[in-house]
């Protein structure tokens, strides 16, 4: 069978798994975002508390896999009454497993802005509220944004685990098509050359994108 | 079904986990250690004076960087076969492991050479000291020290991703967890062992790492102690 052949009776398959899959990276990059946002500042609290368990809450994520933890989000978690549709437990392990490595990324930047803009935004007598809101977080995009390209990047290669709580994205239906055809060569690569596409000429573009638009914004970038 | 975490259960079950935490142990280990040749391959692609060696080396290094390492395992592990190479699965997710994160280790090292001063260089060639002699007298000592967080977070990395390889059947921590928790028809306390065992095993070490980080900063003069 030649490779023209194999596309053009199983090419669709694939494409709609490949749609899963950006609906999967789409909800879990929104995800991730904000619990990024919420973790890394909480873990900047003076509140032992707030801190403490912002700390905890990163620790843990970090330190297990996050295969361990999407099985857990899907067949444990059903053990305590709550079952969750796959794709669910997918997005929300995706997004908890990288909100916790993004929320060490947003503590950096917040930390890396100068210390002067506080003592500016505190004798202008902003609020502590304001002061973050529209003096900080404005300020940490360029500072982030290239290690969260980065992190992206890895959560698009990471959504390939999905596959494996059922949820009918790319890696499942090569996977699905490997065991019909037993053509693995052609259905495995395949797979490759769109996750590669999707990273490098999507993905990537886009977040470098965001960086020049996030310089141009505090005036750093070229106008 | 009975609701809640069996205690007894999981007793029953520990020394079956703790064998294959071993085993897990052993493939982060040998990955690793692929890894961080095949990490020197990539590096001599990259320092080579030929372009075209140079850009091939960076589009596969590309390549492996943007793909799932799932897929990557699940390629090498059925396609190696039509091509009449037959190998186990511990051995293809060893090599997959090798490449995936070589390509990664490449990167640590590239920076950690960017890293030495070019007044060291330019100091050697003063001296008329040979290329050799540099890299393994001036160049890599100091080079060495910059490497090591970056070394050390992708051991845990791979400690990590170790669970991937129980997708092939390799018989390490997940794999058995799955196993017993067929057998028994019980999930919940496999997949909590693994994990809390995850946690004792790379918290600790990712700790650790944080901690020679430090010292390499302090030791760089980038923060004062």
């Amino acid at each position: 069978m030649s490779y023209f052949a194999f596309l053009a009776e199983h090419g669709t398959t694939l494409l709609l798994g490949t749609v899963t899959t950006v609906k999967v990276l789409v909800c879990s990059i929104i995800l991730y975002v904000i619990i990024s946002m919420i973790f890394g500042l909480m873990r900047l609290s003076k509140n032992p508390i707030v801190q403490g368990t912002a700390t905890v809450y990163i620790e843990f994520f970090r330190g297990t896999s996050l295969l361990v933890q999407l099985f857990w989000a899907y067949y444990v978690l059903p053990f305590f009454g709550i079952s969750l549709e796959a794709f669910t437990a997918g997005v929300a392990a995706l997004g908890l497993n990288f909100g916790a490595y993004g929320a060490e990324i947003v503590r950096g930047g917040i930390l890396a802005v100068p210390k002067g803009q506080w003592e500016a935004a505190h004798a202008l007598n902003f609020s502590p509220a304001k002061r973050i809101k529209r003096i900080i977080i404005p300020q940490i995009f360029p500072i982030i944004l290239p290690p969260a390209a980065n992190l992206t990047v890895e959560l698009l290669k990471a959504t390939a685990l999905v596959a494996l709580v059922t949820v009918v994205d790319l890696t499942f239906e090569a996977k699905q098509i490997n065991s019909i055809t037993w053509l693995s060569a052609q259905c495995f690569g395949t797979a490759l050359l769109i996750y590669y596409f999707m990273a490098r000429f999507a993905l990537v573009p886009f977040l470098r994108w965001l960086e020049v638009l996030a310089a141009k914004k505090v005036g750093r970038g070229k106008a | 079904m009975e609701m809640g975490f069996k205690w007894d259960f999981a007793y029953e079950i520990l020394p079956q986990m703790l064998l294959a935490t071993l085993n897990t142990i052993i493939a982060a280990g040998v990955g690793y250690a692929i890894a961080l040749v095949v990490g020197l391959f990539f590096l001599l692609g990259q320092r080579t004076p030929y372009k075209i060696i140079n850009v091939i080396n960076r589009e596969i290094v590309e390549f492996i960087r943007s793909t799932p390492l799932l897929i990557q395992l699940f390629f090498v592990y059925f396609v190696l076969p039509q091509f009449g190479i037959k190998l186990s699965a511990w051995l293809c997710g060893m090599i997959t492991i090798g490449l995936h994160f070589g390509t990664y280790l490449s990167e640590v090292y590239r920076g950690a050479l960017e890293g030495v001063s070019k007044t060291q260089w330019e100091a050697c060639r003063a001296l008329n000291f040979s290329t050799v002699y540099t890299y393994r007298r001036i160049v890599l000592p100091q080079a060495f020290p910059i490497a090591i967080p970056g070394m050390g977070n992708y051991l845990v990395g791979i400690f990590k991703d170790t669970p991937l390889l129980s997708t092939i059947g390799v018989a390490e921590l997940f794999h058995a967890a799955t196993a017993v928790g067929g057998y028994n028809y019980r999930y919940l306390e496999p997949y909590t062992m693994v994990g809390v065992i995850f946690l004792i095993l790379s918290v600790p070490a990712a700790m650790w790492v944080r901690k020679l980080e430090r010292r390499v900063n302090v030791a760089q003069g980038k923060i004062k102690q």
